[in-house]
């Protein structure tokens, strides 16, 4: 301690440490939504969904449970598309690549930009729920009226039987719901 | 040491001065710019007597609508708050505005400022020696601060926020109801003054900090300041480390409602559990930051009226630390229903379980400390027992909704009201009143009625237990937090409820009358009027203390004084 330093300039001195400590904390609140982000992508909290390359997924061994995946689609509230899955389930083999197709609509009579959030349930296997490709990974623009077909490829990761949590669970419902972008 | 100025009453005679030694400025600068401890203290404690009516009277307003079943005197509030005619869904949000109004402001500006803007004002400086706080000019900002926080908050209920006036969201203020759920100025008003509130809390929090780490007199080290010294210097460090993450997270509900940002909106890839998240990241500590000042008031009440030192002086200070300490890793507790996984579920049970353990420290700490003392019922041991045993009540459903399983049935139902009202609305505020008897002839120079703080005590605790211990029942059946209206088949409790508060109003009365008898008919209170068993350094000080103490710093020996 500066027991022989001056009063004033030893309270201006543990003022400013305080301050820094406040401040500190201040940033650690803004950079809590990258570093949440990031903590989502990592560990698939929130059934925040994994996004894998081919050559990742080439490695993928087939495993011998089954599972099957359930398609959800919603549009947010402003959001003037049509906008559902093509086929209600699929079944396959744990670790076996599908392609899965949802159809978008733009209802209005201007261009839209749509955004997709997405996440599946239950939260706790996104960490196994691998994308290879998917619509989501882009902005889509769709004129009046125009309408695509939008393909998700994906697999589950055969891990999914390692995990006492997650190895009986029978159907994963993967989500979609689509904004309008943010100019 | 200076004269006995009857300082607290000087509104009128403070324009001359009393002698050479104890100088006050006159009435405008003494208390509109004023760097005096003491006399902040007294600004923030009228300041929360005035926000403390005003919530109270919201909630006044809330228990008699919840009387009975259907919608009775919502349309005449919504007029009171200037809509002529109200439509039912404006009738409805008025109920919203009021639960906000009322949660924020018995908050921010009623226990926050009396607890530690008052006492810890007034008394830190006493009690270790030094002849102000660090930072006078800051405490002033503060102060001011706080008032003009408040301001804003009650413009906010006179401006358009969705469908009616006024900001409807809660204290919890989640989005995405607090950014494209409520459009209009009355969220941003409301926002505005949590930024103000809490930056005046951030000041203060430093002012105490640097105070007590550095203005300690000679001789007195960290081990032997008072326990309220503790206790106000972990609230601080709580204030310190806990609002800017509520300022962070407000500045972004912000901009994400004028300013385009997507901090919580997932159109934009944000989310808006991230802001609940960031909210009880703050409000967890924020709970212990209301305590644990009155924790601290306990323990000199209960050591003055043992007549003896506080049991386990260093486990009582440690205790205080502990909760501090863990208080931060426990927030999703209240996030239990927001999809969070059962291992995460079972690490914030568990972790909040823990809290239990040096709460539990210093509930045995007070009851040992009782244990063969010299007991003496004076009125602030009164109400310091009332506290204890409130606080254990409030303790004791808190470890039942800690139970992430439990909270699942619980969660937003009546009981969660009766929990933190028993451990704030009567364990905070019982602790504001023990330090109020215990106080108020030191810090006014007049002594109160001894009678009337007794009848005070009892009219009191009737009425709030009779408020809310009815709440557990109505919580249990499942009744759910939040609504003007129910099924019929809660009225019986909500009427005893209602009833409660009624005689919890009345004691108020009986509260007010004693600080006017104190005034007009109490005798002058001498320097230390609770005798032998009150032996920290305020007591060695004339009653009201000299504007200026301690010109000469006391030298605290080994013998302690806590």
């Amino acid at each position: 301690m500066l027991a022989n330093a001056l009063p004033a300039s030893r309270n201006a001195r543990t003022g400013l440490i305080a301050l820094g400590g406040a401040l500190l904390m201040l940033g650690l609140g803004f950079a809590s939504v990258p570093l949440y982000r990031i903590f989502c992508q990592v560990t698939g909290f929130g059934g925040t969904t994994m996004q894998v390359t081919e050559a990742e997924a080439a490695t993928v061994q087939v495993a011998a449970g089954h599972i099957s995946v359930r398609f959800d689609a919603n549009v947010d509230r402003d959001m003037p598309w049509k906008f559902a899955p093509q086929q209600v389930t699929q079944d396959m083999r744990i670790g076996t690549r599908k392609m899965a197709f949802y159809k978008a609509e733009n209802l209005s009579d201007k261009p839209v930009t749509g955004v997709a959030s997405f996440n599946v349930e239950p939260e706790y296997v996104g960490k196994y729920f691998n994308k290879i490709q998917c619509f989501c990974f882009e902005l889509q623009t769709l004129q009046p009226g125009q309408s695509i077909d939008m393909p998700v490829i994906y697999y589950i990761d055969p891990k999914i039987l390692d995990d006492p949590d997650a190895k009986n669970v029978e159907q994963i419902t993967l989500s979609y719901t689509f904004h309008v972008a943010a100019q | 040491m200076a004269t006995t100025a009857d300082h607290f009453q000087a509104h009128d005679d403070g324009a001359h001065a009393h002698d050479d030694h104890d100088h006050k400025p006159a009435f405008f600068a003494r208390w509109f710019m004023s760097t005096n401890h003491k006399d902040i203290g007294t600004l923030y404690l009228i300041f929360a007597i005035i926000a403390g009516i005003v919530g109270g009277a919201f909630s006044g307003m809330m228990r008699f609508e919840l009387a009975e079943p259907g919608i009775q005197y919502l349309d005449m509030f919504a007029k009171w708050f200037g809509n002529a005619n109200p439509s039912f869904d404006q009738q409805l949000h008025l109920w919203n505005v009021l639960i906000t109004a009322h949660g924020l402001i018995m908050v921010f500006f009623m226990v926050m400022p009396a607890i530690i803007g008052g006492f810890g004002n007034w008394f830190v400086p006493l009690m270790i020696g030094a002849p102000d706080m660090a930072f006078p000019r800051m405490n002033n900002i503060s102060f001011w601060l706080t008032v003009a926080g408040f301001t804003s908050l009650l413009c906010s209920a006179f401006v358009p926020g969705g469908v009616g006036n006024g900001a409807g969201v809660g204290w919890t203020a989640y989005a995405p109801l607090s950014t494209y759920g409520s459009t209009g100025p009355a969220m941003d008003f409301a926002i505005f003054s949590l930024h103000l509130a809490g930056a005046a809390s951030i000041m203060g929090a430093i002012n105490f900090i640097t105070t007590i780490f550095n203005m300690r007199a000679p001789g007195m080290t960290l081990h032997k300041m008072p326990l309220f010294v503790w206790s106000v210097l972990v609230t601080a460090f709580l204030l310190l480390l806990a609002l800017p993450v509520l300022a962070a997270a407000i500045t972004m509900l912000i901009t994400d409602r004028n300013f385009g940002t997507t901090f919580f909106d997932p159109s934009g890839g944000g989310d808006p559990i991230l802001f609940q998240h960031l909210f009880w990241f703050f409000g967890h500590p924020e709970v212990y930051i209301m305590i644990l000042p009155a924790f601290g008031i306990i323990s000199q009440i209960v050591s003055t009226f043992s007549k003896k030192p506080v049991f386990g002086y260093l486990g009582m200070a440690y205790a205080m630390v502990a909760i501090g300490v863990v208080g931060f890793v426990v927030w999703a507790h209240h996030m239990y229903t927001s999809g969070l996984s059962v291992n995460t579920k079972m690490y914030f049970t568990a972790a909040t379980m823990v809290i239990a353990v040096p709460t539990g420290v210093k509930i045995f700490s007070w009851i040992a400390t009782m244990w063969g003392g010299s007991l003496e019922f004076k009125s602030p041991m009164v109400w310091a027992l009332g506290f204890i045993f409130l606080f254990t009540v409030g303790g004791v459903t808190g470890v039942v909704l800690a139970n992430g399983g439990v909270d699942d049935v619980l969660h937003d139902t009546y009981y969660v009201v009766a929990h933190f009202h028993y451990v704030l609305s009567l364990g905070a505020v019982t602790g504001l009143f023990a330090g109020f008897y215990y106080w108020f002839p030191k810090m006014s120079g007049r002594m109160h009625s001894e009678f009337l703080s007794h009848l005070h005590f009892w009219v009191f605790f009737v009425g709030v237990n009779l408020i809310f211990f009815p709440q557990h029942f109505l919580g249990l059946q499942g009744m759910p937090r939040r609504y003007p209206d129910y099924t019929p088949a809660y009225e019986y409790w909500n009427n005893i409820s209602t009833l409660g508060y009624k005689i919890m109003a009345a004691s108020l009365v009986i509260w007010f009358i004693n600080i006017i008898y104190a005034y007009t008919a109490g005798k002058k209170a001498p320097a230390n009027y609770w005798g032998e068993g009150a032996n920290t350094l305020e007591w060695t000080l004339s009653s009201p203390p000299p504007f200026h103490q301690f010109e000469t710093l006391p030298v605290i020996d080994d013998k302690g004084h806590h």
